[in-house]
Parts: C-alpha cells; structure tokens; sequence
C-alpha cells in the first residue's frame, strides 16, 4: 500500500474535530413541512498544517457542512445534533456568544470565497476592505498595520500598489489572490476554501492554486478545501473526503484515494475524468445524485451502485478504517464492515482479506 | 461537387464601442474569425477558449442572434443577414439549434420542462394533433436517454443538472437540426453525470449525423470528443486543427500555456485506478459478482 | 385559486387580518343597496344626533344618519379607486412591456414619455383641470384623468423586470423554440410580472383614494356624490369640529384608514405568495 502513513485518528494535533455534525433544512411555507437532510452525522478532524479537500457534487451538503462549521447556519437551516471543536477554542464553537465568535472570526478562522466580487466591496479600495476585515484583529496602531498588510502582500508577491485599486479594476484571478492575502493577513489557524478557483479561466485557476498552497505550507494554517472537481484535489489536496448525499462515504492520503479508491462512487469519479491523450470510452454512472428531503433507506448511493447488495437497501454503512488513514463506508469494500462490528477494525487484517 | 459548405464564417468580426461622446473606443470581441464546416460529413468542432476569448459571442453570431460588424456567415449557401421575415427564421431555427451553458436558466422555473419540446414540435414540425406532438417529444427525449413519461409535468427544479441538460439537448433536437452550437454544456452539470452528456454528443455525430459547435474551456473533454479544434484568445484563432493533432502537440505559445495549465489527476504519478480494491476493480471493467447470502465474492 | 387564498389565510397573518378588513368595508359598501335614504338627499332626519338608537352612528347637520351615508361613501370611494388602478394598470403593463421586450428606440421614445409624466406636479394639475372642467368632471371623468396620470412610475418597475427577463437563458430557448414574440411576453415573462401588478394595484387603489379626498375636502370634485372626502367637506362646511359633531369626522376617517391598512395588508402578504422565488421555495428548490 502506497500513500504516506499519518498520524492516528485520535491525534489531539487536530485543528478541527467534528463528531456526528448533523445539520438539517427545516422548512414549513403554508403548511407543507419539509426536512432535507443535508448533514447527515459527519465525524471528521482537519489536522495541523493539512490541506484536507472535500468533494462532491452539487447538492451533496458540502456547502452546509462549511456552514455548519463555521457557525454561520442561518434559520430554515439548524444544527440539529453533534459537535464542532477546534483547537483554538476551548469550547464548542456553538457555545459561544455571537460577539466571542466575532472575535475568532477572522482571526482564527477566516475564508476563501469562489465569488471574489461579493467579498471585496465594489466601492472600496483594497486597502479599506483590508482595514474593515483586520484591523482590529491585529491591534495595531494604523501606519503600523499598513505596514504589515504591505509586507504580508510582498511575501505573497503581490504588489503593493493594488492597495489603491478598487475591486473592479483588478482581473478576476488577481482578486481572488487578493481575497488570499485578505483571508490569511491575521495568520489564522483554520482556513475554509470554498469553491475558490472554480470560477477562474484554466491558466489563471493554476497559479491561483500554487498560490493557496504555498500559502498554506508558508504559514502552516489549515484548510479546508471544497470543491466539486477533483483533479483541483489531486493537486492541492493531502487527504481526501468525497461526500455523497450529506454523508462522508470514503476519506483518505489523496494519492491513495485516487489510486485505490474503495468506495464505487469515489471510482466512478476518478474514472471518469478525463485526461489529454486518453479517448477510449468513459462509462457513465446511471441515475441522479438522491433528493435530501426523501433519500433512499439504507446506503444512500444503492441505487446507483453497481456492487448494491440486499444489506445496502437496508442498513447505512458506518464510516471503517479499513488502511492506514483510509476510511470507507461501503459493505462491499469489505465484507467485514457491518455496523455490529466495532468501527475500528485491525487494518492490516482488512488489508489481507482484500488480497484473496 | 465541391465547395458546398453547412456552415460558413469568413472574416468574422463584431466590435463593440465604448465610451461616451468624448473619447469612444472600440474593442473587438471576435476580430477575422474564418473556418467551415463540411456538409458531407457530420463532425464535433470544438471552439477552446477562455472567458473574454470571444467564443461565446462568435456562438451568437453563428446563431443569428447578434449581427456581426464586418464579415459574413452563410448557413448551407445562404447569408444570415438575409434572415428577415418570420419565415425565414423559423426555417433557420429549424437547422440551427443552441444549447446553452446552464441547463436550469435554459429553462423557465415557473413553466413544466415539457411544454417547450412540444412548442418545438408544433412549430418546426408542424406536428397539429397533441398525440404527434407528444410522439415527436418523446421521440427526441429517446435519443437522449430520456422517455416522455419519465418528464412529463415535471418543473425544471425537479430535476438533476444533468437530466435537465439532456431534456435541453432533446428540445434542441426535435426540429432535426444539422447544426447544434453548444456553448460550454457541461460545464454546470455535476461531475459524475458530465460523461454521459459528453458521450451523447458523440452518439449524436455518428448515430444521427448531426454536426455539433462544442465551445469550452476544458481542453480535457474536447479532445475525447472533438474532430476538428481551433483555439481564441482575445478574439483571434490563435490555433486550428485536427484536435488530437492539435492537443497532442500545440505550436502556438498560448495553446502550449493552455496544456501546460491543465491539471493532471496524477501530480505525483503515482498512478490513478492503479490499486486492487473492489470498487477500483469494478470500474477497470472486471465484473465482480455479489452473493447476497454469503459475505464473500465471487470474480468472474 | 380557492386552495390559494384558503392556504394564504390559514398560514398568513397579514393576509388574514386584510382579508378581514377588507371583508369588513365591502360589507359596509354593500350595505348600501339596502339604504333606506338616498345619498344625495338632505334633511331627512333629526340633526346632530350622537351615536344612539336608532343611529348607529349618529347624524350630521344635513340631516343625514352618518351610517347609511358613510354605506354609500364607502362604495364609491371604493369603486372609484379600482376603477383608477384598473386602467392605469393596463397602461402601465403596456407601456412597461413594450419599452421594457423592445428596446432601442421605442423604449427610449416610450420612457421619455414615462418621464415626463411623473414629474407633473399632480395637485395643481387636478384643481386646473377642475376649474376647467367645472360641471363636466363627473367621477368617471376624474377616475380617468388619474389613470393617465398614475400608471408612470410602475411601468419604469415593469420595465426593468423585463429588460433583466430578456436577457435570460430561457427567452433565448423560447426563441428557438419558435415562439413568437408576443407569445413569449405573455406565457413566459408575465407571471413575473403579475405580483408588481398585484401589489402596485392596491397601491394605486390607496393612492388614488387619498388623492380623491383630499379634492374632495378641498370641494374640488362633485361634492354632491357621497364620498368620504365628500362627507368631510361637508364637516367642515357646517364646522362640525367647532359645534361638537365629532361622529361625522370620526367614522369617515376611520374607515377610510382601516381601507387603507386592509390594502396594504393584502398587497404585501399577496405579493410574497405570489413572488417567484417565494414560490419556488414552496415547490422544493429550497
């Protein structure tokens, strides 16, 4: 088995610990109740100085997982069970007042939007916007904290003089660098990335991501990643999570997600991306990702999984380390995963089985 | 009998101007853009190009629905700006049809989905019974992968991104067009649905020989589908071709920025699918077989 | 549509307490059909009684019972406000659609137009025209002339929904559908349309009634016609504020401000129902 080895579950290096999230859309508009399951228990750390990539097609709940997250859940959408910690708070970030978490937001945990334009104000200069998110973060007197934004953009190479400029003038890649430097100018310890360079031409979207990751290992942030394309994963990412229908079915290192992936959704994705000097045929996957109002019994992925099998139409399949690191919810990647069987299983003895 | 040509477009430009009464300029959205389209044989012409490249604009002009500066297009011999009576263009749509890059915005939110497939057949079949209208919608959604019975009454949000492009494309193929111009059609449907819609743009040049427009920026999906390829940057043809010729081996600096630029699956060559678990198995094309009784398996 | 307003009521607050109001007032107006008095005569019974038995709201100096007099006023208020929205709605559609779909010149041509009609000054134009008009404004007449003067602002409203409806993908597909243009204004684009009309209607209907009473206060309108500026004139003619009437001041305007809460009510609870987004919530998109 290939892939580096990490630490185990359990290390308190974790930046982020998220235990049984649960977050759903609770809606009732004249007299119709509806409850899409967003978030359906998702247990998962980010660890220190990791990039961890999140995957998924639309509408598999990864956007209300960073919401959740962040604790910027607004009503119809709730938290309606479990826990989100991090490591730079000594509570559940749902226990604190509204004003203590302005105080982490931005300081410890701050953002990567994919709409650059909705984050920098249309009708401030860069400079401003950099004053209105940090300043009083960073309690410094104001030519004092000029002066670190300029040489926080120097170490970035950004050039200074885009402080001056308004959002409009700037190229669309030059303003989501910029929404880089803004997001990481108080060194936060946690980073959410959201969909950053999907809106980005090709050769813009490449020096984007050098930029996110050198970023990163230069300040030894964490981040989380979260994007539906996952050849911007294998680029960026050091562990991956594919989500399906407000479940986490497979996390692992990513080159080992990508060169055994255990969970059949997880295949079929990386099967089908295509690649420059490959045009033999690519076989789709049947059906559509499931409605989260009325997801199917059982695994939410069996009826268009071609290893479906009877227990997968009845019983949800538990979250199994089943290598180092690599954790899959899916009966057929071993036929020792069952949720009577205790979630941590002897790694090496799955491993063997699988060789048969 | 030579020089017959489905699609025309030589010199192409469309210039838009800037400014107020003082100081106009002009800039150029699409500047000398020339290349045909063979009538003999139907072929997948992908347009590469990254935004502000001027593809999308080049797309509405093809489509008659923006008029160029300077230049012509001529649809099997006739020139598009002698289009003018309602007639005329009906006869044109009937040909030519678009598919647009956001299946949900192609679509009304407050209309059902199928109203437009049998608007389509009265007016370019002239389908007048609600029965033929119905059978030409049906018909259409088959080659798509689709039955009427499976949209039928449906609203657009009821559907996948993926189901609602592939109702898109057979609302589009209901006239019995020779030409689609597809304008990015897969860029918003999710990843593990794009195939299919890919796949059925092959389908549609070899199975029923219609000619396909594909413009994009993912150089990845227009070499699996595309015969012919030109690439525009800022409004020009920096590069055209065979495709795989083309993407094999780029001569224009911007089209070898472009390769270089694209993000491999592999960075660390690792090797993709190269493992032995079941799934990976699976999708490598080994049928694995399931005893539900038992816990074990079976490879065939 | 029964399923609509059932729905509306249960689960609308606002709606509910409009719909209630406004049941109220149309009650009072239809009470008028069966008004022992006519409207116009004067001096049929006891003057200034207070609210007693047998009147209910007492009498005025005209010798008028202020309940049956206040049943008439109320309908033609009532009928002269949604005369005016009705067709200035026509005018503002037409003229909002039109500029708003074609563009180029004709929008431009239209809009100056538009312009120009919104910043008439109102008032004076209305007493000019009254002093012109003098016996020959009839309250059709009067109806009329507001219409032409209050559909400008909302067609800029419909307008701008249509240009931003133009540019959407989905018109472009109903082109290419074959549609014809006017087909495609009205199938496709008018249901976003319709909730500015609803909502704008109601406002309109307040406008127009506020407008009215303040001429009619002012004795710029047949004074003769019952109407709750009509009924006011007539306080202040007989100053009833100085010789105690309170009850013929009192009932007018308080029924013509509850008209106005019920209006407002319902034009907002309305428009949210029937707003697209809103009800694309409802259906599932979330």
């Amino acid at each position: 088995m290939s892939g580096r080895v990490l630490a185990g579950a359990d290390a308190d290096d974790a930046v982020l610990r998220t235990k049984d999230l649960r977050a759903y859309y609770q809606m009732s508009y004249f007299g119709i109740e509806r409850e899409v399951r967003a978030v359906d228990s998702i247990t998962m750390q980010v660890r220190k100085n990791e990039i961890y990539g999140l995957a998924g097609e639309s509408s598999c709940g990864k956007t209300t997982f960073i919401k959740a997250i962040a604790a910027a859940i607004q009503p119809p959408l709730n938290v309606v069970g479990g826990s989100v910690r991090y490591s730079f708070l000594d509570r559940d970030i749902y226990a604190l007042t509204p004003d203590e978490r302005d105080v982490v937001r931005w300081r410890h945990l701050s953002y990567i939007m994919q709409g650059s334009m909705s984050v920098l104000n249309p009708v401030r200069r860069v400079q401003r916007t950099f004053e209105d998110f940090a300043f009083r973060h960073m309690n410094l007197p104001k030519g004092a904290f000029l002066e670190a934004v300029k040489a926080h953009l120097s170490r970035l190479r950004l050039p200074a003089d885009i402080l001056r400029a308004y959002p409009h003038e700037l190229s669309g890649g030059m303003r989501q660098r910029v929404c880089i430097a803004l997001a990481t100018v108080c060194r936060p310890e946690f980073i959410i990335a959201d969909e950053p360079t999907t809106a980005l031409d090709v050769v813009v979207q490449k020096d984007v991501l050098t930029m996110i990751r050198e970023t990163q290992r230069e300040f030894g942030s964490s981040m989380i990643f979260v994007t539906h394309d996952l050849t911007v994963h294998a680029n960026v990412a050091d562990r991956l999570g594919i989500m399906y229908a407000g479940r986490l079915v497979e996390e692992g290192p990513t080159a080992e997600v990508f060169a055994n992936p255990m969970h059949p959704y997880t295949a079929h994705l990386v099967a089908s991306l295509p690649r420059i000097g490959e045009a033999n045929t690519r076989h789709a996957l049947p059906g559509a990702p499931p409605n989260l109002a009325d997801p199917p019994a059982g695994c939410r992925f069996h009826p268009r999984c071609p290893l479906a099998m009877d227990i997968c139409r009845r019983e949800v399949p538990v979250l199994t380390t089943l290598a180092p690191g690599h954790r899959v919810a899916c009966f057929a990647a071993s036929p020792n995963v069952h949720p009577s069987i205790a979630p941590e299983i002897n790694a090496a003895e799955a491993v063997e089985e699988e060789r048969i | 009998m030579t020089g017959a040509s489905l699609l025309e477009v030589d010199h192409l430009t469309k210039s838009y101007a800037r400014g107020g009464v003082f100081g106009r300029q002009s800039f150029d959205a699409v500047r000398d853009v020339s290349f045909s389209l063979p009538i003999e044989q139907p072929e997948v012409f992908a347009i590469i190009g990254e935004s502000g490249s001027g593809k999308t604009t080049l797309a509405r002009m093809i489509l008659n629905m923006i008029a160029p500066t300077a230049g012509s297009i001529r649809f099997s011999g006739g020139n598009l700006t002698a289009l003018r009576r309602r007639s005329d263009r009906l006869g044109f749509m009937k040909q030519v049809q678009p598919i647009f890059q956001n299946p949900f915005e192609a679509f009304n939110p407050l209309k059902r989905v199928d109203r437009y497939l049998l608007i389509s057949a009265k007016n370019f079949l002239g389908a007048r019974s609600q029965a033929e209208r119905e059978r030409a919608a049906d018909d259409a959604l088959n080659k798509v992968g689709l039955s009427l019975a499976e949209i039928r009454r449906r609203f657009p949000h009821e559907l996948s991104g993926g189901q609602l492009q592939r109702v898109a494309i057979a609302r589009a193929l209901i006239s019995e067009p020779s030409l689609l111009v597809a304008d990015e059609p897969v860029s918003m449907v999710d990843a593990s649905l794009r195939m299919s819609i890919v796949n059925l743009f092959r389908r549609l040049r070899d199975d029923l020989g219609v000619s396909i427009i594909y413009i994009t920026h993912d150089l990845a999906t227009a070499y699996y589908i595309s015969d012919r390829i030109i690439i525009m940057r800022k409004g020009e043809v920096v590069e055209s071709g065979p495709a795989r010729a083309v993407l094999d081996n780029p001569q224009h600096e911007y089209s070898k920025l472009l390769k270089e630029s694209l993000l491999s699956p592999d960075p660390s060559g690792e090797g993709v699918l190269s493992g032995s678990s079941v799934a990976t198995r699976q999708v490598r094309g080994n049928a694995v077989h399931f005893d539900s009784e038992a816990r074990g398996e079976r490879i065939e | 549509m029964i399923r609509t307003v059932r729905d509306l009521f249960r689960y609308n607050g606002e709606f509910a307490a409009g719909a209630v109001i406004m049941m109220v007032v149309l009650a009072m107006s239809l009470a008028s059909y069966f008004s022992p008095y006519s409207p116009i005569d004067a001096y049929l019974v006891p003057m200034d009684v207070p609210p007693s038995e047998p009147y209910w709201f007492g009498t005025n100096s005209r010798g008028q019972d202020v309940f049956w007099q206040l049943t008439y006023a109320l309908r033609n208020t009532l009928a002269f406000g949604f005369v005016v929205a009705f067709i200035s709605r026509l005018l503002s559609l037409a003229v909002g659609l039109i500029s708003g779909y074609v563009g180029g010149a004709v929008d431009r041509v239209l809009m100056s137009i538009n312009d120009t009609f919104i910043v008439i000054p109102l008032f004076p134009l209305l007493v000019l025209l009254y002093f012109v008009l003098r016996e020959d404004m009839t309250w059709f007449m009067l109806a009329l002339i507001m219409a032409c003067l209050g559909w400008a602002y909302d067609a800029r409203l419909i307008r701008s929904v249509m240009i931003s409806l133009r540019t959407r993908e989905f018109t472009n597909a109903s082109i290419f559908s074959g549609m014809s243009t006017p087909r495609i204004v009205t199938e496709e684009h008018l249901p976003y349309v319709l909730p500015i009309v609803f909502s704008t209607f109601m406002n309109n209907m307040n406008w127009s009634i506020g407008l009215e009473v303040t001429l009619a206060v002012l004795g710029f309108t047949d004074v003769n016609t019952p109407t709750i500026g009509g009924m006011i004139f007539w306080a202040n003619q007989h100053s009833a504020m100085v010789s105690g009437v309170w009850w013929w001041y009192l009932f007018p305007t308080f029924f013509v401000t509850i008209t106005f809460i019920g209006l407002f009510l319902l034009s907002i609870s309305m428009n949210e129902y029937i707003d697209p987004r809103s009800r694309l919530s409802r259906m599932g998109n979330g």
